[in-house]
């Protein structure tokens, strides 16, 4: 197979066309009478130049540079690369979802607002919540979204906080959304167990919070015990709680965020619900809030008179709008047919085995790989590479490139920060038994390599389109588009 | 169950393996008082045919723009889309790839983000390209944060004729931050350059223009782009990438940032989202520019690849001190563009423009010949134009829905000022006998 593929400004030839357009078919005033000289394109843009068979091939031979989860397993911990199910896919590319202007009279747009409106609805039940907000674009932008509405309500009480508690395991979204708000940081470590230290969250509370983020299970995979007794630390000092759902794939009618005290939740619709990630985006990063939240969340949101479905935009102490429209409208569509295909029993059934599927990989790779944390993971857990190190001069990341060559993708590296040589590893439960032998098989492989033969995984990966990448290179040497030769 | 492959016999196993004897051993670190005793409040299963059937009835009830003629714009429009565009985005290893975090597996990710940067930059004549953001609204919001933090000013200035959804997601985000919004007048459509100047002071950070801007008229860019740097700001553009098939593009006009919607280029209308915005810079300011970037370096073997480039500013290293919060970007979306406009080429995004431009002055001045239906504004416009109507907005909307005619939207939701106005938008699908049977029923006064 080919391996490097052409820019396509490279397969360009002057003449050459891909579309096909019609005559102007009204009568045509020469462009400079209609628009002013100083207004209008002087040189074209250098655009390829190509026919229709160019374009496919470029961009289909691009595709098979390229790994998927319809070619394997994405054991990307706190990333959830779930199978996508087809069937969803096959709703959302119906013309009667994918053609409506978001401008459309609202008569025009029942079935459309009936499915926004039963998502709140089914999000708000399984986050223990009582009102949700579709509008985030994404989980990064859903972290946001809470925290702007945990700031209007210290607002609208007059008060003036500053401070967001955040656990040392965090995602570093959770940092950069609460500096996007205004707001501080303050870190709080961990404990032995993986879950937060009490005695050092007690430490940093006073009246100046404003906020406690937590991602629960956490990135070590690990269900922090004291999340209501946390809860109730911060609420005893005025704060509120921001539920990060990243994970939520571990908890599905196992336990509700809302229920637990926690005031604002998102969700990840790309990750738990199955909506792919299509490369980096789009995804949806829904926000539910308890009833003393709902004032302040975004415009608009769906509302239902009886049989009638409306877009609700009169709310006075709104954070006001996220984005343009009301959210990725799309994304929701196959999220909705995620739940709807599985139903309450099917959910749970799904964090269950998610729950499963991590702990037997955990078991299975214990022997070979250090555990930082010995005790029943959730949804993923960590594994180190100190070990591999110390003993071998082999790194995680060289574990990681090595996994490439076996046909599979690596799990997440080096992240939480908080554990060496960090491996994170989450299944998710669309695997079957025997996927998840093939990866730990070539896990075990890759120690023993370490040990015997260290150099194959240093040097890795030998099998793939393009051979270990230099970021170095690329970041001094910036080289961010095309220029023309 | 279709979606979790594991039999009883399987989970058996596994515990095993595991060392317990129940799942419900494994949830033990869950307490007994967070612990969720009821079924979740969702209905019950669906199988297969049931689940589309209720899909297909939940999209019947809805009007789409292909049943409808549609005139409807406003920062989404139903351009043509190629077939191609739906070919290449429903790859599956397109669609069900994660973000390249791995590059040495996701060359095809990398490689189209780069040349999505590269067609971006060439169509808007700008230096720099991200790999797109969440839309056009947020893409400017970014900007404004980026121009505070670059010139340590605190107050954005934007136009009151940008799009009035981007000046709310505008006003939110700077709120957020602390800092302060100040929106300049329009005078007949356009933005009122001797009030601009009155306002654009040395604590201005930025000036934010759309051009055309939400009545789809032409700004005079360059006086105001003169106005924002003479006070030591920054200028941002917001525009439509399908009018740079006819028009100057902002790099040629002095914009530091050049932003927008990026749905006209290969995306389904789908009810407002996802679409993706677009984010162009000047060399000088790359380096504050948030989300995602690919760039070119090479493999051990010297070969050509793409990488995650300028990592650095990125909320994974960076945490807190990050240049955004955004942790995606819309890859799928963008790659949609980039097929768009690789089939479009030089001569397709010109003829696009030209057919929408034509069009709409077509409908415009046979509008101007109606008695109760005039153009608000004479100021020079793209493909969109607002009508002031003698008939209630909401009567000529209904009215015309009748005849499976979409109008609108009504102005007076966003200006109340312009109560009763109507702002449409004329693409290349329209054909000269809609807009010629859409002036007889305004005619005929619906």
């Amino acid at each position: 197979m080919k391996r490097v593929e052409p820019l396509i400004f490279d397969l360009s030839s002057p003449g050459r066309v891909a579309y096909s357009l019609p005559a102007v078919d009204v009568p045509a005033a020469p462009l400079e009478r209609l628009l002013p000289a100083g207004a209008l394109r002087g040189r074209a843009p250098r655009l390829p130049e190509v026919s229709e068979i160019d374009v496919i091939r470029h961009f289909v031979r691009l595709s098979r540079l390229n790994y998927g989860v319809d070619l394997g397993m994405y054991p990307l911990g706190s990333c959830t690369m779930k199978y996508s199910p087809k069937i969803n896919e096959d709703a959302a590319r119906m013309a009667g979802f994918t053609e409506l202007h978001p401008y459309q009279p609202e008569e025009t747009v029942q079935g459309a607002l009936e499915l926004l409106y039963q998502t709140q609805c089914f999000l708000a039940a399984i986050g223990g919540v009582d009102k949700v907000s579709l509008q985030p674009a994404a989980g990064a932008h859903g972290e946001l979204t809470g925290l702007l509405i945990i700031k209007k309500y210290h607002e609208s009480r007059g008060e003036r906080r500053n401070k967001v508690i955040i656990p040392d395991s965090a995602h570093g979204t959770n940092p950069a959304s609460a500096v996007t708000c205004g707001m501080e940081t303050v870190e709080v470590k961990s404990d032995e167990r993986g879950g937060v230290d009490l005695d050092a969250l007690a430490a940093v509370l006073d009246e100046g919070v404003a906020a406690l983020m937590l991602t629960n299970p956490n990135t070590l995979g690990l269900f922090d015990e004291n999340m209501r007794r946390i809860a109730e630390m911060v609420h005893a000092k005025g704060g509120l709680l921001h539920y990060d759902g990243a994970n939520v794939n571990a908890i599905m009618g196992i336990t509700r965020p809302g229920d637990a005290g926690f005031d604002v939740v998102h969700f990840n619709l790309h990750k738990t619900f199955s909506t792919p990630h299509g490369g980096g985006g789009p995804g949806a990063g829904p926000v539910g809030v308890k009833k003393l939240l709902e004032p302040f969340l975004p415009v608009p949101t769906v509302g239902r008179d009886g049989e009638r479905f409306f877009l609700e935009d009169d709310r006075p102490q709104s954070i006001g709008r996220m984005k343009s429209f009301y959210g990725n409208f799309n994304v929701v569509v196959k999220a909705y047919a995620f739940i709807r295909s599985l139903g309450p029993d099917g959910l749970k059934r799904v964090s269950e085995d998610a729950v499963l599927n991590a702990n037997y990989l955990m078991r299975r790779l214990q022997p070979y790989f250090d555990l930082p944390y010995d005790r029943h993971c959730m949804h993923e857990f960590v594994l180190s590479g100190r070990r591999q190190k110390n003993e071998n001069g082999v790194r995680t990341l060289d574990m990681a490139k090595r996994i490439l060559d076996y046909g599979l993708h690596p799990p997440t590296n080096y992240f939480p920060l908080i554990v060496e040589e960090c491996l994170m590893i989450e299944p998710t439960e669309s695997e079957s038994v025997e996927t998840l032998d093939e990866f730990a098989d070539v896990l075990i492989t890759i120690a023993g390599e370490a040990k015997e033969n260290p150099d194959v995984v240093k040097s890795a990966p030998h099998d793939t389109p393009v051979l270990r990448l230099d970021e170095v290179l690329a970041a001094r040497q910036l080289n961010l588009r095309w220029k023309k030769g | 169950m279709k979606y979790l492959p594991h039999t009883e016999a399987d989970r058996k196993k596994m515990l095993e393996t595991i060392g317990v004897s129940r799942m419900e051993d494994l949830f033990a670190d869950i307490p007994e008082g967070v612990r969720f005793k009821g079924r979740l409040d969702v209905p019950p299963a669906l199988s297969d045919p049931e689940l589309m059937r209720h899909l297909r009835e939940l999209a019947s009830r809805n009007r789409t723009v292909d049943d409808y003629t549609s005139y409807l714009g406003g920062g989404a429009y139903d351009h043509f889309l190629p077939s191609v565009v739906d070919h290449v985005a429903s790859r599956n290893e397109f669609y069900t790839a994660y973000t390249p975090y791995q590059p040495e597996v996701s060359q095809g990710t990398l490689q189209t983000m780069y040349e999505y940067q590269s067609l971006m930059c060439e169509l808007l004549g700008m230096d720099v390209s991200n790999a797109s953001m969440y839309d056009g609204a947020t893409a400017a919001a970014e900007a404004a944060l980026i121009s505070c933090r670059h010139t340590e000013r605190k107050k954005a200035a934007v136009a009151a004729t940008v799009h009035p959804e981007w000046r709310q997601v505008l006003r939110t985000y700077m709120w957020g931050r602390d800092l302060e919004v100040v929106e300049l007048p329009h005078a007949g459509g356009v933005t009122d350059v001797e009030r601009a100047k009155a306002l654009l002071g040395p604590d201005v950070a930025c000036l934010i223009v759309q051009h055309p801007n939400f009545f789809g008229c032409l700004e005079p860019v360059e006086e105001l782009e003169k106005l924002a740097h003479a006070a030591g700001g920054l200028f941002v553009a917001g525009v439509d990438p399908i009018s740079l098939g006819v028009l100057k593009p902002p790099g040629e006009y002095g914009a530091d940032f050049a932003v927008g919607e990026g749905q006209s280029l290969g995306n389904h209308l789908n009810f407002g989202g996802p679409y993706l915005g677009f984010f162009t810079c000047t060399e000088k300011l790359m380096r504050r520019m948030p989300g995602r970037i690919s760039g070119q370096t090479l493999d051990a073997n010297g070969q050509r690849g793409f990488v995650l480039a300028l990592a650095t500013r990125e909320q994974h290293i960076r945490r807190e001190k990050a240049t955004s919060n955004i942790c995606s970007n819309e890859a799928l979306c963008a790659l949609a563009a980039a097929v768009y406009l690789t089939t479009l080429g030089p001569r397709g995004i010109k003829h696009v423009a030209e057919l929408c431009l034509h069009k709409a002055h077509y409908l415009h001045d046979r509008v101007a010949m109606l008695e109760r239906f005039k153009p608000a504004f004479s100021a020079p416009f793209f493909k969109e134009f607002v009508v002031r109507s003698q008939l209630p907005a909401g009567r000529v909307i209904s009215g015309l829905l009748e005849d499976r005619i979409m109008a609108g939207p009504d102005v007076g939701r966003f200006y109340p000022d312009l109560k009763d106005h109507l702002l449409f938008c004329v693409t290349e699908r329209r054909t000269r006998e809609e807009l010629d049977h859409l002036v007889a029923r305004l005619e005929g006064s619906l």
